[in-house]
């Protein structure tokens, strides 16, 4: 579903991602670690054709298209979506209204949201004033009402309390079609530090941001355990 | 001569102290005058031009019905018990009592233009709800230029009285938007214990007209009042900076601003409150959008006895390069134990804000739309439904100037 190609990706002249490459398959999901500042933001964001993130090299293919140069809008129209991790307040912008703008399959908003217990924010400004959770509820509502092929989700457990991250820890599966077998298509990649959302989505690989380009792509559990055990320095040493 | 005359005269010359001076000998006092009649009768305004003020000429789901045009008072009639509506004029004529609401709350030496419409005084609207009524419609007023080059000068007096409620629309407007003018308006509003007065403002004026309106709110014991001022439309000049004093325990006033400057237009609009008893709230909420224009957002908090809340708000965003807007909060606290506030922004809109709408779908031009139709969006309660069609037009508007 996803391929990317040797992919190399500056902002202001300074390199960020050195040739990445990367292929996600219908149906997978895929766990990326790197530590703070390692890129895995800047890697997503790039998929989406978004923020100062200029492609100097390689390219990147979604369902056999190359939409290295589309705007975000249209990979979003051909089945991309994101959560971003600190997404911008839009004042005047209820989220009812935002969920109207993006639902495309007569989905029943109120019913979506209060799968999330957020129905009293659906009169609320976007993100105005959200707590942490708040803000993940958000986006989830959204990507449920956009329901994309791909989704990209940015450390979706951060800031969330143990209440709500069941209820977050679950609507990702049903993003993600978990509880289809044999016939998934949805996508994801998700950014995780603390991997506490591997407890409600099985990951079929990960993979390690290392010096701007992925190191190593393997089983997300003992990936995760070798990080917890060696840090990020042990991926360098650690056989490729 | 008078003691309130002689005060106008000698403030004859008195430059305002915010926007442009005037000339006044530019405008003439000189217009044609017109017959009173009903509602449906009236043929010398432009019935669209009206509608865009948020004035129904048919009359329908109002409690009353004010127009003036120039210095023609062409109709004057309330539609429910207990809601007065008549010329300012004809009130005087009919309460001796009303005099000493007569430039109680606005002093008649402020400025040349208090002094004009003293001196020039061409009639205006009395509205008021007696002891407890509540309007179940709005009543609408109306002022509007036709003749060229005419200066209006019009009182307005507003009161309601002792546990009632009283909602007026005002749309002002001109009869083409390429009329020259100048409008004076005094507003003067009375809000009696446990009352309440919604006013909503429309401004379609035009870009060769000038306006000055001066008004202050007096507010007593456990009153509200709340401010809705909304000019879409282009204009030469405006400055207005209405004053509410709070000077009864637990009244409360709330000012809703919603400016838009399109290339050529000056706009100094600013809120005043002043909280000198015990429980006394205001708030404050100002949205500037220019494409080109110059705007100046004021608004000045005086807090002046222990215990009182007061919170103001002014965001800026200016669409295209040249545009400019200053946003000046100001916070007076004269004892200990105010609790006051401020926050101002001016910026434009931001990429991050715009892609952020993009990665949900939306394309470049419709994330700009709806940003700029969140900003100006402001939960303003009463507006008319007309409101929602300006502030579209205004989107639509400021979408273009983006291209």
């Amino acid at each position: 579903m996803l391929e990317i190609e040797n992919l190399t990706v500056s902002i202001e002249g300074k390199e960020l991602l050195k040739d990445i490459s990367l292929s996600i398959a219908e149906g997978e999901t895929r766990m990326l670690f790197g530590e703070n500042g390692s890129g895995k933001t800047s890697l997503i964001m790039a998929i989406m054709g978004l923020g100062p993130y200029r492609v100097e090299s390689g390219r990147i293919l979604f369902k056999g298209e190359d939409i290295t140069r589309l705007p975000a809008n249209e990979r979003a129209s051909r089945g991309i979506g994101i959560m971003f991790q600190r997404p911008p307040t839009i004042r005047g912008l209820k989220v009812k209204q935002m969920l109207e703008i993006i639902e495309r399959d007569g989905q029943d908003i109120d019913e979506l949201a209060g799968s999330l217990n957020f129905t009293k924010f659906l009169d609320r400004d976007l993100n105005l004033g959200f707590s942490g959770g708040e803000i993940k509820k958000a986006e989830l509502l959204q990507l449920l009402a956009q329901d994309p092929d791909l989704v990209l989700l940015d450390e979706p457990e951060s800031g969330v309390d143990l209440v709500n991250i069941d209820l977050i820890g679950n609507a990702i599966r049903s993003l993600l079609q978990k509880d289809i077998h044999k016939e998934r298509k949805k996508a994801g990649l998700i950014i995780t530090h603390s991997g506490y959302i591997l407890d409600y989505v099985e990951a079929d690989r990960g993979c390690v941001l290392v010096n701007k380009t992925i190191w190593c792509t393997g089983n997300p559990h003992e990936i995760l355990q070798g990080i917890k055990e060696r840090g990020y320095e042990g991926c360098l040493t650690c056989q490729k | 001569m008078s003691e309130v005359r002689k005060k106008a005269e000698a403030a004859k010359e008195k430059a305002a102290k915010y926007g442009p001076d005037i000339d006044l000998d530019k405008y003439t006092l000189e217009a044609p005058e017109y017959e009173e009649k009903e509602l449906s009768d009236i043929d010398v305004v432009d019935r669209e031009r009206l509608l865009s003020a948020g004035v129904d000429v048919t009359g329908a789901e109002r409690s009353g019905s004010f127009i003036q045009v120039d210095r023609s008072v062409i109709h004057a009639a309330p539609t429910q018990e207990g809601i007065e509506v008549m010329a300012t004029r004809r009130a005087l004529e009919k309460y001796d009592w009303l005099s000493e609401y007569l430039w109680s709350a606005v002093p008649v030496d402020t400025d040349k233009y208090t002094a004009s419409a003293e001196i020039n005084f061409q009639n205006g609207y009395f509205v008021r709800s007696l002891p407890g009524a509540k309007t179940v419609f709005p009543v609408q007023a109306c002022l509007y230029l036709k003749a060229g080059d005419i200066s209006q000068n019009v009182h307005n007096i507003i009161i309601a009285e002792e546990g009632s409620e009283l909602h007026i629309i005002t749309g002002c407007a001109t009869d083409s938007p390429e009329a020259r003018g100048l409008h004076i308006g005094i507003s003067e509003f009375y809000v009696k214990k446990n009352a309440k007065i919604t006013f909503s403002m429309i401004h379609n004026w035009a870009e060769n007209v000038a306006v000055r309106p001066r008004s202050a709110i007096r507010i007593e014991e456990g009153g509200v009042f709340i401010n809705n001022y909304i000019c879409l439309n282009p204009v030469e000049s405006l400055q207005l900076y209405p004053s509410a004093y709070l000077v009864g325990e637990g009244a409360t006033a709330r000012f809703n601003s919603i400016l838009f400057a399109q290339p050529g237009s000056f706009m100094d609009v600013g809120s005043r409150a002043v909280l000198s008893a015990p429980e006394t709230r205001c708030e404050m909420i100002a949205r500037a959008l220019t494409t080109g224009g110059k705007i100046v957002s004021r608004g000045l908090l005086v807090g002046e006895v222990e215990g009182v809340k007061a919170h103001l708000e002014c965001r800026g965003m200016i669409l295209a390069g040249d545009g400019e807007i200053q946003a000046i909060p100001e916070l007076d606290g004269k004892v200990a134990g105010v609790d006051m506030s401020h926050e101002a922004a001016v910026g434009k809109i931001a990429r991050e804000e715009v892609e952020y709408l993009m990665a949900r779908g939306l394309s470049e031009d419709e994330a700009v739309a709806t940003i700029v139709r969140g900003f100006l969006h402001v939960d303003i309660e009463g507006l008319p439904a007309v409101l929602k069609d300006q502030i579209d037009k205004a989107v639509e508007l400021s979408e273009q100037s983006l291209l």
